[in-house]
């Protein structure tokens, strides 16, 4: 009587079948497809009464820019923030992962959360994959002991600095915070200052560009300024519309309009993003 | 490619299968940046005194800035042996003009040009001098400040750095240089360059000079140090809020 060979239901973990493949296409020549970057310029700083974060706006691919207006500072907690450099699909991952768990750690303590935590959490994941998840982070947020703000590097080490920048645009925004920076800034100054540190990396590197998101987290209170800054606006816009050659007939006009403002009624959540 | 080799050399050698490379492969006495602007009377210049072999600070008072002839101030960073070299062909340069005795001396545009020559063909050979070279200097009222790599990329600007210094000081050059600097402006927007390369590069001395260069000739000042500020809070006690964190 023959064995039937009983299907072995699929083990858990990393499935190896594609790796003997991309050994040979490598071999033939054939480049991988490269990770979309946020090759960034991302900042924070610690001014009086809080923290200020900063990010430019381009993601790249490779040599191209895949997204001209991104959003590179995640929310982690209603007082914490973190600005993400590195592959982009990594420093979203990590930092919604890190943020469910901070809400679940919330719910069980009944008390509001800390940067520390969100930085033990992140650190230690980031650990645990050697420097296989690309993510640099700069975490900052005000807690019950007071602001703070860190950096996270991919392979799990983090620093505690009152001024930090991260990406390919850190030598440019550094440059600007060395010079600039000191203790006890007001909040427009940490904004002006923040806003420099941006520009600087947008305008001399490569990686960097579109436009300055800013975030400021106070105690109880946070401000998301999205495209705080536009330095890069579109100068030359053709007046002439889109026009069809000269020889075509015009049978029917319809415009839908992209945008439709809908009216919410009462209930439904607002969503934390 | 073909490695040049020396026919007796290769004579000589029946047991050793690997022949000696006769071309720089790596630098070994490094100098870092040097910056340079544009100010209203000439050319200003920084450089630090550090010559480091990889990660050792072997030699502190090397001097990366030299006048040439009597247009122009060179400095350099990288090879440290490469630059002694390129001082010695600028000797002979300067030897062979004087020579002429035309009353007329080589400006830095055309020195400037000599050296983009000699990097461009030894790199053409395979065999660099391992230097990023700065050469500003002002003839008949003309100031004139420009780069050359080891690989013989040259250009001319108002501002130029060498190493390190294009990431972290030409931010800060693009923003704040203008036309007609005073000299102390000058010296003063120096300094600020330098002192984000020392607290940010870690070839960097904290021992300096500036040069200038003017119609009248050049000057290089005696070495200094800058003052450097360590005193943030958050570096006085990081982990006091986290206990066994670093």
């Amino acid at each position: 009587m023959s064995q039937v060979a009983v299907e072995a239901p699929p083990k858990g973990g990393f499935s190896f079948d594609l790796c003997r493949r991309n050994g040979m296409l490598s071999k033939k020549g054939v480049p991988p497809p490269s990770y979309r970057k946020t090759g960034t310029t991302i900042v924070g700083l610690i001014f009086q009464d809080g923290v200020i974060l900063g990010a430019d706006t381009r993601a790249t691919e490779g040599p191209i820019v895949c997204d001209k207006n991104c959003e590179k500072i995640h929310y982690m907690a209603p007082n914490i923030y973190c600005c993400g450099a590195g592959t982009a699909a990594d420093t979203e991952a990590v930092t919604d992962m890190v943020s469910s768990q901070l809400q679940l750690h919330r719910y069980h303590t009944g008390r509001e959360s800390r940067v520390v935590t969100a930085l033990t959490l992140l650190k230690s994941h980031l650990f645990k994959y050697q420097g296989h998840v690309q993510a640099a982070l700069v975490l900052g947020g005000v807690d019950a002991n007071g602001p703070h703000l860190h950096t996270i590097y991919p392979h799990g080490s983090t620093d505690t600095l009152p001024f930090a920048t991260m990406g390919s645009g850190s030598l440019a925004a550094m440059s600007v915070f060395e010079s600039k920076y000191r203790e006890g800034l007001t909040k427009e100054e940490g904004i002006k200052l923040v806003c420099e540190a941006i520009c600087s990396g947008i305008f001399n590197d490569l990686g960097s560009g579109s436009n300055v998101d800013v975030c400021v987290i106070t105690k109880g209170q946070k401000e998301y300024l999205r495209n705080h800054q536009l330095p890069n606006p579109r100068t030359y816009v053709s007046s002439k519309r889109f026009s069809f050659p000269k020889k075509t007939e015009v049978l029917l006009t319809r415009i839908t309009p992209l945008k439709e403002m809908v009216e919410v009624i009462g209930g439904g959540d607002i969503m934390e993003e | 490619m073909e490695m040049l080799m020396d026919s007796s050399q290769a004579e000589h050698s029946f047991l050793s299968s690997v022949t000696a490379s006769e071309r720089t492969l790596n630098p070994y006495v490094t100098g870092t940046s040097v910056v340079a602007i544009k100010y209203k009377d000439g050319i200003l210049m920084a450089a630090d005194m550090g010559g480091s072999y990889g990660y050792t600070l072997r030699y502190k008072s090397v001097e990366r800035l030299k006048p040439v002839g009597k247009h122009s101030l060179l400095g350099a960073s990288g090879e440290i042996s490469d630059f002694q070299e390129i001082l010695r062909y600028l000797d002979e340069l300067i030897l062979y003009d004087n020579m002429w005795d035309d009353g007329n001396s080589l400006g830095p545009k055309e020195v400037h040009s000599y050296l983009t020559r000699v990097m461009y063909n030894r790199r053409n050979k395979f065999n660099p001098l391992w230097n990023s070279l700065i050469l500003g200097g002002v003839k008949n009222g003309q100031k004139y400040l420009g780069m050359v790599s080891m690989i013989g990329v040259n250009f001319e600007d108002n501002h130029v750095a060498t190493g390190f210094g294009n990431h972290l000081a030409r931010p800060i050059l693009r923003d704040e240089w203008h036309d007609n600097l005073s000299f102390e402006d000058g010296v003063k927007l120096l300094e600020k360059c330098m002192r984000v390369l020392l607290y940010r590069d870690t070839t960097a001395v904290n021992k300096l000079q500036i040069a200038k260069i003017t119609e009248e000739g050049v000057t290089i000042s005696q070495p200094y140090s800058l003052k450097t500020f360590w005193g943030y809070s958050a570096f006085q006690n990081p982990t006091v809020h986290a206990e066994g964190s670093w």
